[in-house]
């Protein structure tokens, strides 16, 4: 049981970077790989503030602003140099391995004795509801502002552009500055996701991001499937699907390890469970035919 | 209103498939006119009009727009005066996007897109009665998503979102081409009511010769990149469809 309350545990923290997929993958159609390095800055930051005895609320504008940086600089690649959403997130997540290692000193630091976020708040004595309670307040206020910037014209104009280019350029809209402030948004997001995770499991690996991206964009179509199946239109009941869909990848991940499989393999599993869920649709359509 | 002066748009300059899509045109519309463009497939007319939109930028040549030098502009920023209807029905609006979504970012065409939630019940009630006046039955769907149309409905609507907003140019890009010819009708119709009473400028651009008789009180035809031929109100009265049709022959 506790197994699986870890893995809801992850889901619910990781579920932040899948708020920030779900803009770049299903809003602007960029698969954006700038994520598993904006997911270690988050964490980065967070060791090093966090050791350097910073409050851990004041600590959080300092991980959004970062991963905003990292996510602008992406989108700016992008739009301003017109090379590839892939490439250009590649390049940035490279660029920023070196300056993660730079900022933590070395590979590996524990976060123990330290006053985390999830100590902050004392709502329930047993440490296991207590993370899990303070996790999912959160990640709905997370998802909740989200959801209302989504919902404001701003966020209508934020939309369109991953929808119909043409469109919004003839509606006055700067597409290129749309995806840059998108980006920022996604990865700000993910940086959050890192601070989460770096506290939860009480430390910073530096190659703590490494496949990351995979797992956001797993969340991310299984949410997706769910919103299709249900025919879910408001704003505000996708973005609680998105979350719903974390979850559920972790808690898959967590049954594949229970079952006896090889940690080592994790990696693998993950890419193979994505895999599954991305071909989906071709093969159904194959066996139709 | 429109001034466009010596344009000339050079594609693939200084390569071996140079094409000079528009050479040396001069075009000046008045406040009011319904200009309608015809001319064959390669003419300059599409060019002409992207040039004007700012989708393109010309080679050289000055655009001006109420005085306004704006040659240099992007697109989205000459949006502040011109509304588009494109070929494609899907290109004017956001498939994805509900009905009153897409209303709400025609609304604000000229303006900010600010961080403040603008579909609420006045903006949907004043959304609903417009549809209402296309007489499809729409005005129930807003809540829709645009992609769940027909390209005739489409069509329809992206020319109503065209004066959501303070909109002084009407630039119609073969808007019928890709609809059944009583849908195309019914577009038309409501293009040339929107242009009288909300007094636009208009350009219209199409193939159909029967439709650049009926409609506009200016007609242009274009050819191999120059202006061949530009008949004024008087002139277009006095026309005869059969005129046009030798013009192609």
């Amino acid at each position: 049981m506790e197994f699986y309350l870890t893995a809801i545990m992850l889901g619910l923290c990781l579920s932040a970077m899948s708020l920030g997929i779900f803009i770049t993958m299903k809003i602007f159609n960029i698969p954006d790989i700038t994520t598993d390095g904006s997911y270690t800055l988050g964490a980065v930051i967070t060791a090093v503030m966090l050791t350097g005895h910073w409050h851990p609320a004041i600590i959080i504008p300092a991980v959004m602003v970062a991963g905003a940086i990292a996510g602008a600089i992406t989108g700016l690649i992008h739009t301003q140099l017109k090379i590839e959403a892939l490439l250009a997130g590649i390049l940035v997540m490279t660029g920023l391995y070196s300056i993660n290692l730079t900022i933590l000193g070395r590979s590996n630091v524990p976060l123990l004795n330290v006053t985390t976020v999830f100590q902050v708040f004392h709502i329930f004595s047993n440490p296991v509801y207590n993370d899990a309670f303070v996790g999912l307040i959160f990640i709905i206020i997370i998802a909740a502002i989200l959801a209302y910037v989504l919902m404001t014209d701003f966020g209508i104009a934020m939309r369109a552009t991953g929808n119909s280019a043409s469109m919004t350029r003839a509606l006055g809209i700067n597409n290129d500055r749309m995806k840059i402030i998108g980006l920022a948004i996604a990865n700000a997001l993910t940086a959050l996701s890192g601070y989460l995770v770096a506290q939860y499991q009480n430390f910073t690996d530096i190659n703590m991001g490494i496949g990351i991206v995979i797992t956001g964009l797993g969340s991310v179509l299984i949410g997706d499937a769910l919103i299709k199946w249900w025919n879910i239109r408001k704003v505000f009941a996708q973005l609680a699907i998105i979350l719903i869909g974390s979850i559920i990848f972790q808690l898959v991940l967590a049954f594949t390890l229970s079952i006896g499989i090889d940690p080592n393999m994790l990696k693998l599993v993950t890419a193979v469970f994505v895999l599954i869920i991305v071909s989906i649709p071709r093969i159904k359509a194959l066996a139709q035919s | 209103m429109i001034e466009l002066q010596h344009i000339t748009k050079v594609f693939n300059r200084r390569q071996s498939n140079e094409v000079t899509a528009l050479n040396d045109v001069s075009l000046s519309v008045q406040k009011g006119e319904f200009v309608v463009v015809i001319g064959s497939n390669g003419s300059g007319k599409s060019t002409l009009f992207n040039v004007l939109a700012g989708a393109e930028t010309a080679t050289s040549g000055k655009v001006m727009i109420e005085g306004k030098d704006v040659t240099k502009l992007h697109e989205y920023k000459r949006s502040q005066w011109i509304a588009r209807v494109f070929q494609n029905p899907l290109s004017g609006t956001a498939p994805e996007l509900s009905i009153i979504d897409n209303f709400r970012l025609a609304a604000l065409r000229t303006t900010q897109k600010k961080l403040m939630i603008g579909v609420n019940d006045a903006f949907k009630k004043m959304v609903r009665d417009k549809i209402a006046t296309l007489g499809m039955g729409l005005e129930n769907k807003i809540e829709q998503q645009m992609g769940s149309l027909s390209g005739g409905q489409r069509q329809a609507l992206t020319l109503l979102m065209s004066v959501m907003d303070k909109t002084d140019i009407l630039l119609l890009d073969e808007p019928t081409a890709a609809l059944d010819p009583r849908s195309a009708n019914t577009i038309l119709q409501t293009a040339d009511t929107l242009i009288k009473e909300y007094k636009l400028t208009a350009i219209l651009i199409t193939h159909n010769l029967k439709d650049a008789y009926q409609y506009g009180n200016r007609l242009v035809q274009m050819n191999e990149g120059k202006v061949l031929r530009d008949l004024d109100t008087s002139a277009k009265a006095a026309l005869k469809q059969t005129d046009l049709f030798e013009w192609f022959s």
